[in-house]
């Protein structure tokens, strides 16, 4: 199948594309020579952006007004297609706002999802997504068959974003229809943590803890570590769950994609869920007093040992450094 | 709301423990032996009974699609205080995808009268498609949360904390409506001795998608064909050293190599 007309499920953050928008538009524009960008919001402060990276037009739906995205963004999606600009394929990021979207979606269309991407291509057999299972050791490939669109989402960092010098897209107002009872939920308040340092998915160096840390208390030593390479501080699942750090901090399949120049995990087992947020770091460093722990197996430099020795030395070491 | 009638979907999953593999002719995720209680379901059973509780009265019923009758994850569930369970069970069903399973979910709802409140987990252990509860939501008409936090019913508004990437939002929903929980939620209670004798003899019906007029799809319409597996590239592992007291040297070493520090 040739594919003609790709959409990308579009996001800005403080009024700039975000760079898994970009990533998509980029792997968008190789395989179609018509890229639109759907973004639900505002997007007059970035659809320049949006046009370097390869999209030729931009449908935006203005302000959310609290309504929760995935009700209203598929309704406005489904109104345009309804209207007759129907695409191949519809790109979407692995996030909450894409994944709500897509789901509503794929029943108005009545057309299957493919989710937890990395890539996409358009062959023989169609169009054709690939996921990897079992903490990214094998990859599946899966052909849509039926019509289109076909509604596909991607992890984050899957592909590079590159710009391509494209000029300003025409833009054109999308609305959302009235909800009814579908929009019965509304965003009353907003709360937003507060943090300091390099991003946890930007920074050059990630150091992240786990439940061998013992207690919450303990994380200190990442965050103090963090801060002496001027990393970012992470965290596996179990000690978000209970409660020791915000989900913010959360690497792995559920949380963010992470790929460092150096990966330092300290008290983490390394479950499939995790590796597959941390495993394409250039370096890890594993600190675990299991030496079985699965983690070794993806480390470049494994210390066997108790994190409540090596941790403190080696803040001490830094800090003699500095 | 003094009564609170809550829906739980359970998808019933082989151990985690035990390694996953996938089958060689369909390259689905093989779902042989004992299936059990998916644990990202166990926090949406508990908040469930909390639910009702609070309110001080209604029921909690679970529905449930797996192959070969399967039932232990569901009595797992029943044991914990679910009163009723739904089943859906049939061959046809084999290589369903997220879209049609929450068709027949959905369905399984209706047939159990519906509900104030349905409940599902953010994502499943063993498919984390991630979409289900948000289609069963657009199947049925309803509003929906997803990935709530904190979960409170005050009249009959829903107000739930749902986690964001970068914090948390408070979201007001009416009822009926459908959510999704996250992990670590609400602490799962542990089935007692007296509810698992007690679970043995609630009512647990089993149904095929026809009972339900659900159109079975299958593999052959599941809009989704595997045309290929392959194994990823390694990562090798390096050099594993054991703490002797000055491990930490080693890693200082590293990162100067690397021209970090
Ligand atoms: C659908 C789903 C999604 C998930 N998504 C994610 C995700 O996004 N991210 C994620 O991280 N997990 C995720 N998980 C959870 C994952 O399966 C693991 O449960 C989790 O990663 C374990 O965290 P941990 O390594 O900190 O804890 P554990 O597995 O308990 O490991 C603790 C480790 O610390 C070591 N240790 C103990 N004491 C010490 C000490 N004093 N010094 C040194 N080492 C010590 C132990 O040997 C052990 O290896 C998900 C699970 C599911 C089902
Ligand atoms: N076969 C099933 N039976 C019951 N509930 C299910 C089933 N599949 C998915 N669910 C529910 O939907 C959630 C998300 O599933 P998924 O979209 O597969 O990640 C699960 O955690 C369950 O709560």
């Amino acid at each position: 199948m040739a594919i003609n007309n790709i959409w990308v499920f579009a996001q800005g953050s403080n009024g700039v594309a975000t760079t898994g928008t970009l990533e998509l538009l980029t792997k968008a524009r190789s395989l179609s020579s018509k890229v639109t960008a759907f973004v639900g919001g505002d997007a007059s402060a970035f659809a320049a952006s949006l046009g370097e990276h390869g999209a030729t037009k931009v449908y935006a739906t203005g302000d959310l007004a609290g309504k929760l995205p995935g009700v209203a963004l598929a309704a406005a999606m489904k109104s345009i297609i309804d209207g007759g600009d129907s695409p191949d394929v519809i790109m979407f990021p692995q996030n909450y706002e894409g994944r709500d979207t897509m789901a509503r979606l794929s029943v108005k269309l009545n057309r299957t999802v493919l989710t937890n991407n990395i890539d996409l291509a358009d062959t023989a057999d169609g169009v054709v997504a690939t996921t990897p299972v079992f903490g990214g050791n094998i990859l599946v490939a899966t052909a849509f068959s039926g019509p289109g669109p076909h509604l596909v989402s991607f992890r984050p960092k899957s592909f590079v974003a590159e710009s391509a010098s494209g000029g300003a897209p025409e833009v054109v107002a999308a609305t959302i229809p009235d909800l009814g009872t579908l929009g019965g939920a509304r965003v009353v308040a907003t709360h937003t943590e507060q943090t300091t340092g390099p991003k946890l998915d930007e920074a050059a160096i990630v150091v992240s803890g786990g439940r061998g840390l013992g207690e919450a208390a303990n994380y200190s030593m990442i965050e103090d570590l963090a801060k002496l390479l001027k990393g970012a501080p992470g965290a596996s699942r179990a000690i978000v769950d209970a409660g020791w750090v915000p989900y913010s901090y959360q690497v792995g399949q559920t949380g963010k994609v992470v790929k460092p120049s150096v990966y330092i995990a300290a008290g983490i087992s390394g479950a499939t869920q995790h590796m597959v947020g941390m495993k394409g770091s250039k370096n890890i460093i594993a600190i675990n007093k299991d030496k079985e722990a699965p983690i070794f197996g993806i480390a470049d430099l494994g210390i066997v040992g108790d994190v409540h020795k090596v941790l403190p030395k080696l803040i001490e070491a830094l800090k003699a450094r500095a | 709301m003094e009564v609170m009638n809550i829906v739980v979907c359970v998808k019933q999953i082989p151990d985690p423990a035990s390694p996953g593999a996938l089958d060689a002719s369909t390259h689905a995720l093989k779902r042989e032996g004992k299936l059990i209680l998916d644990e990202s379901d166990a926090y949406g059973v508990e908040m469930a009974l909390q639910l009702v509780a609070t309110a001080g009265g209604g029921e909690v019923n679970i529905v449930s699609m797996a192959p070969n009758g399967e039932t232990s994850g569901m009595r797992t569930a029943l044991a914990m205080g679910a009163a009723k369970g739904l089943l859906v069970s049939d061959p046809a069903l084999a290589g369903s995808d997220a879209l049609t399973t929450a068709k027949v979910l959905a369905a399984a709802i209706t047939k159990l009268g519906g509900a104030d409140l349905v409940i599902a987990a953010t994502e499943s252990s063993d498919g984390y498609t991630g979409t289900v509860p948000e289609q069963i939501a657009e199947v049925l008409g309803l509003p929906s949360v997803t990935f709530a936090k904190k979960v409170k019913i005050e009249g009959s508004v829903l107000k739930v904390d749902r986690q964001s990437e970068s914090g948390y939002d408070e979201v007001e929903c009416t009822l009926p409506a459908v959510i999704s929980v996250t992990a670590g939620v609400v602490e799962p209670r542990y089935p007692s001795f007296k509810g698992i004798m007690d679970a043995k003899k609630k009512p647990l019906d089993v149904v095929t998608a026809s009972d339900l007029a659900v159109t079975p799809t299958g593999w052959a319409a599941a809009g989704q064909k595997i045309v290929n597996v392959t194994q990823a590239e390694a990562r090798k592992a390096g050099e594993v050293i054991e703490d002797d007291g000055e491990a930490f040297g080693k890693i200082v070493a590293f990162l100067e190599n690397l021209k970090l520090i």
